[in-house]
């Protein structure tokens, strides 16, 4: 199957941002591709910004997975450094094909994949820190945590 | 960038001298092999020399060959004209469907087939499973062969893990039904599509009634297959059109592919004697990556395998981020990894073998060719280990 995977995707995979497991990480998501099998991790450290708002401060992640996977996370990563939890938490993982230039339609979830772990990292710093849990946030959650417990039974 | 081509079981670079064969036929020998003029004859002359030599390859009579448009076509046209044949031998009366055995790592273009028939409620079908190797036990066909059989359809090598069956063994098994069972119709077809290159391909020592061959996996063009029909089996057509193939193949003859397939078939007696030089590169390629990286291993049977195919799995890293690391190197290779099959399921061969999902999700295959030389499987060795340390880095299976 060809697949014409743009310059940006390619230098993503070839050079990987952030990536590897984290030492000490505040949140970690982990999540399952339901249409592959691929699986992706996630590691945060939260800080605050002057205005004391909880921020992300650092991001890596772990990627098994095909070149788009990787391109995705390595994009996620430069994405959502820096920013807010508040604003981390509304991330719009259409922004991740955007900032690769482009990805082949069966490609796409795979950039959904990093997005999902994104919100399992965050969900699992607001729960280890017993902070209130967006209403969003946690019906996303419990899809995804539906989901592995699927991709347990099927593999 | 120098690119190394390891990918001969997708297709392979065509050879020269089959390059030659095909020129005049595009340029002033363009006539219509049915015409009865000059230059049809001109053509038509040119297809028959091509038939007798696939015949002198299959060590059958050239009545025996038809020219089908592709390898695909001619399986199909093997498996649905017998079951057409089958179904109009019953009609009218009370007989049991038409009972189909094939495997369960078949091409595509069996395995679909058999399952769309199946669906359709026109045949019983039988998908006989492998040992860990690869290998379709003997007593499985013997088991599954019964009264109201009336094809088996076994690919003579596989396409992703190079394992090669026991046709003339599974042949027997079919005789001494036949013999048992006078009534039994039961015929024997074989994908050899894989196997051309590097196996005898004689139908009588093989002991088969169907044939399927390749034009571009034997260093000829694409867009050309044989099917070989024993003399007296009876297939119904699958294309309707003009008497061209006999009825088989309608549709004007593609003399250039033809002439180009019987060159290719041609070639490959006289490049026999590389095989062991390609098998020599091939275990240095298997050896190297076994020995120099940890967590690898082979699919499929080591002995009873294509001596040009090596399949691998590397734990923990995916296999289509594999390939594109390595084709930014150069090197083509293909995968049976989910992530990169139009369907996102993972190689149902590897699935077969029973070696898990996850090995299949991380394997590459590696075929050689007749143009591959030592240099190349030196720096595929060279290259090899860097990219998998730095996909196991990104990975979080450890
Ligand atoms: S991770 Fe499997 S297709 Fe992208």
């Amino acid at each position: 199957m060809p697949l014409p995977y743009s310059k940006k995707v390619i230098q993503h995979f070839n050079k990987p941002h952030n990536y590897g497991k984290m030492k000490n990480p505040d949140g970690i998501g982990e999540v399952g591709n339901i249409i592959c099998g691929d699986v992706m991790k996630l590691y945060i450290k939260v800080g605050q910004n002057k205005k004391g708002q909880d921020i992300i401060k650092d991001i890596s992640f772990e990627t098994f997975g095909c070149l788009a996977a990787i391109a995705s996370s390595s994009m996620l990563t430069d994405l959502v450094k820096g920013k807010t939890l508040e604003q981390a938490i509304s991330f719009d993982r259409k922004e991740i094909v955007e900032g690769l230039g482009s990805l082949p339609p069966i490609k796409i979830h795979c950039s959904v994949l990093a997005g999902d772990a994104l919100i399992e990292a965050i969900h699992s710093y607001l729960t280890k820190n017993k902070k209130p849990i967006p209403q969003a946030l946690n019906k996303r959650h419990q899809q995804l945590a539906k989901e592995k417990q699927e991709i347990k039974e099927t593999h | 960038m120098q690119r190394i081509y390891l990918d001969n079981s997708a297709t392979t670079k065509i050879d020269k001298k089959v390059f030659r064969a095909m020129e005049p036929y595009l340029k002033q020998d363009f006539g219509n092999a049915s015409s009865l003029h000059w230059f049809g004859q001109n053509a038509h002359e040119a297809i028959t020399k091509s038939r007798q030599q696939v015949a002198d390859f299959l060590g059958c009579n050239f009545l025996e060959v038809f020219f089908i448009d592709s390898a695909t076509i001619s399986d199909n046209l093997a498996i649905m004209g017998v079951v057409k044949q089958a179904l109009r031998q019953n009609s009218g009366q009370a007989q049991k469907k038409p009972h189909i055995i094939t495997s369960q790592i078949e091409h595509p273009a069996v395995l679909e087939l058999v399952e769309h028939l199946e669906k359709d409620g026109q045949i019983e079908a039988t998908y006989l499973p492998v040992n860990r190797e690869g290998v379709v036990k003997i007593e499985d066909v013997e088991k599954a062969i019964k009264e109201n059989t009336i094809l088996v359809s076994i690919m003579y090598a596989n396409n992703e893990i190079g394992v090669i069956q026991p046709i003339a063994e599974i042949a027997k098994v079919i005789k001494s039904f036949k013999l048992r069972v006078p009534s039994s119709k039961v015929l024997f077809h074989i994908d050899a599509v894989q196997g051309a290159n590097y196996l005898d391909c004689n139908v009588d020592k093989l002991g088969v009634d169907l044939l399927t061959l390749s034009g571009h996996k034997i260093y000829g063009p694409k867009g050309i297959g044989v099917l070989y029909k024993r003399k007296g089996v009876e297939i119904e057509p699958i294309i309707f059109g003009g008497h061209q193939e006999r009825g088989l193949m309608p549709g004007t003859e593609n003399t250039t592919t033809i002439v180009g397939l019987g060159k290719a078939i041609q070639q490959v007696s006289s490049f026999k004697f590389q095989v062991s030089k390609i098998e020599e590169l091939r275990n240095k390629l298997i050896d190297g990556i076994l020995n120099s990286i940890s967590g690898t291993s082979l699919n499929g049977s080591r002995e009873n395998r294509l001596p040009n195919n090596a399949n691998i799995s590397f734990s923990g890293v995916e296999g289509e981020s594999i390939l594109m690391a390595l084709d930014q190197k150069g090197v083509a290779v293909s995968t049976g990894s989910a992530c990169a099959s139009g369907n996102l399921d993972p190689s149902h061969v590897l699935m077969a073998l029973g070696v898990g999902v996850e090995r299949a999700h991380s394997s590459i295959r590696f075929t050689l060719g007749k143009y591959n030389t030592e240099k190349e499987i030196d720096y595929v060795l060279k290259i090899l280990p860097g990219i998998i340390e730095k996909l196991r880095k990104i990975s979080p299976l450890k």
